[in-house]
């Protein structure tokens, strides 16, 4: 699978407050509602900008803080296509799996605010086609590309009913 | 080769020889969801064509961020988690039971050598009973109520070896903050944390929970304790559950061990936006602070109220700053009302509120205003963390947070502890 999009560059330990704040989480169920809140404590225009398809890029630690699922369905719902990190927080990262948001971690700092991105999931790439350089990913283990493959963890549990790693 | 502890209880709980970066499926004591992430479980149990939940004496709900509600978009999430609770026989601890993080070992959810997951990201309190406590998100925490199991990596740890006492007037918060400070905020990511030395085990359970608690703070996945004396007799207070303790072996491999003599450690302050930036309390002090709150999963225990009250007694709060008391349980709150220390802080000025997480999420009771400068004992001080991306939140232990409401600025607890 092939992502196309424009990089929306972000710094260091971006939390899940500010991915999604909690003052709105509480608030509902609506993914749509939530997703229009991506990113506003950093910046407050950032869902005005999106284009279907964009990338967060950020740097270290990326998710990290709460629990809360909102915020990668609120990332997947503003249709963005992927997170591209040089590391993710645990907890996120577990949750972009189950809910079927793609992560990649390279280093970013090969990554320029609008640049424009080609993502091959399936090879582990990150094709920066603004700067014509491919950028390496750290492969993810096999048991997690499986849940991503099976559309994230609901899915996954309704084809094998419990968990299934072989 | 030896085990930690990690290893060795996700070893017990996989039925398989776990080691550092394995995968493993294991089998869960107890769940756990709150008011912020229950409903997407739910919705999650609903589509995953969950029919009933592996145990419900295993499995509780806990409404305590955001309660009691006051929105109406809240309150039907409410609804739905208390229409769940009684269809599938769930337990289900509603508004004024207390925190989560205090209500699963209070009410004898957790022993030593147990596997428990939360949908919150504090679970990792329980780490202080010696059980394998983390937190999750809500998909996760569907999968867990339907199955009773969980994948999980087995992580390394970073053993942390504290000798020396804490000085008067510095406490576990203190402690935990220093070492968040040193660690940096994703220093332990992925990692489980082992806290060890005579310095913790000086320490009282409820000053032990603190720092597990903030184990998340620096990335770690669990923040473990062995159990000692301590930790039989609490858990023995509290709980009627079988339990093992879980020693690490001498010859454990750990991804690194970090060794710190606390004799010498002053009153930390983590500064605004990020709980890593931590000073002493001399290079804070004297910043004028509008709002003061004392409690949350992290240090709205009894002790804690004991200490804030020792400090205010028979003083009052500055006329330019508001305490904001909020038990972290029921039971708490009982016991503090039963040893005068309600009626000694909200003489000093504090309004008390409901038994919860308190303004600490930003979703109601307190939220600051525009340049305000909040210091509260809470363990996060993200922007907007309380509701509002203008304000400023210090985070310190709380007589520190005590000794600032009197002075209406950042102050040293030790000038008042005696
Ligand atoms: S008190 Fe604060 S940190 Fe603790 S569970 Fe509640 S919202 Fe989370």
């Amino acid at each position: 699978m092939n992502l196309r999009g424009k990089a929306h560059k972000f710094g260091d330990d971006v939390n899940t407050d500010y991915i999604i704040s909690g003052r709105y989480k509480f608030k509902t169920l609506d993914m749509k509602e939530l997703a229009k809140h991506v990113m506003e404590d950093l910046d407050p225009e950032f869902y005005s900008k999106l284009n279907k398809g964009d990338f967060i890029v950020a740097g270290k630690n990326f998710g990290c803080g709460s629990s809360r699922e909102q915020a990668p369905l609120a990332i997947i719902h503003a249709d963005i296509s992927a997170v591209i990190a040089k590391s993710f927080a645990r907890i996120f990262y577990r949750n972009a799996i189950n809910t079927g948001l793609p992560l990649l971690e390279c280093d970013t700092d090969l990554i320029n605010p609008g640049d424009e991105l080609e993502v091959d999931l399936g090879k582990g790439i990150v094709r920066n086609l603004t700067q014509n350089t491919d950028i390496q990913v750290k492969p993810l283990p096999p048991f997690m590309l499986k849940i991503l493959s099976d559309g994230g963890l609901v899915e996954h549990f309704k084809k094998h009913g419990t968990f299934n790693l072989e | 080769m030896g085990k930690t502890i990690a290893e060795k209880i996700l070893s017990m709980k996989s039925g398989v020889d776990a080691r550092a970066n394995d995968i493993v499926i294991a089998d869960l004591d107890f769940v756990m969801g709150q008011d912020g992430t229950s409903p997407l479980a739910i919705q999650a149990f609903i589509e995953m064509g969950g029919l009933r939940v592996f145990d419900p004496r295993r499995v509780a709900m806990v409404i305590d961020h955001s309660a009691p509600s006051p929105l109406e978009g809240v309150s039907a999430l409410h609804k739905k988690m208390r229409d769940f609770a009684d269809r599938y026989d769930v337990m289900l601890y509603d508004i004024g039971e207390g925190v989560c993080h205090q209500l699963v070992p209070e009410k004898g959810h957790v022993a030593p050598g147990t596997l428990v997951i939360g949908a919150d990201s504090h679970t990792c309190t329980y780490g202080a009973l010696n059980a394998f406590a983390t937190g999750v998100g809500s998909t996760d925490l569907a999968a867990g109520m339907i199955s009773g199991k969980l994948w999980f990596k087995v992580p390394e740890t970073i053993k942390f070896v504290l000798h020396g006492e804490l000085p008067p007037g510095v406490f576990s918060k203190d402690l935990i903050l220093y070492l968040i400070g040193d660690v940096t905020a994703d220093g332990a990511t992925y990692m489980a944390a082992e806290y060890v030395g005579e310095a913790i085990k000086a320490l009282s359970m409820e000053a032990r929970f603190t720092i597990s608690n903030m184990a998340i703070e620096m990335g770690a996945k669990v923040g473990l304790m062995e159990a000692d004396e301590k930790t039989e007799a609490w858990v023995r207070e509290h709980s009627s559950l079988p339990y093992k303790p879980v020693f690490a072996d001498p010859d454990a491999v750990y991804a690194e061990v970090r060794e710190y003599d606390v004799s010498k450690l002053e009153p930390q302050v983590a500064k605004p936006h990020t709980v890593d930036n931590v000073s002493p309390i001399g290079e804070v002090a004297g910043i004028e602070v509008q709002q003061c709150v004392i409690g949350t999963c992290t240090n709205g225990r009894l002790e804690d109220l004991r200490i804030a009250a020792k400090i205010l007694e028979g003083k009052k709060i500055h006329p330019r700053t508001r305490l904001i008391v909020a038990p972290a349980s029921r039971q708490v709150f009982l016991d503090a009302i039963r040893e005068g220390i309600i009626s000694t802080l909200v003489e000093a000025g504090a309004a008390i509120v409901t038994p919860g997480c308190g303004p600490c999420v930003g979703t109601h009771n307190g939220v600051p205003s525009d340049g305000e400068n909040v210091i509260a004992t809470s363990n996060r001080n993200f922007k907007g963390r309380m509701g509002n991306n203008k304000a400023f939140i210090y985070l310190g232990s709380p007589a520190t947070v005590a000794a600032s409401a009197i002075a209406g600025k950042i102050s040293d607890p030790r000038e008042y502890w005696r």
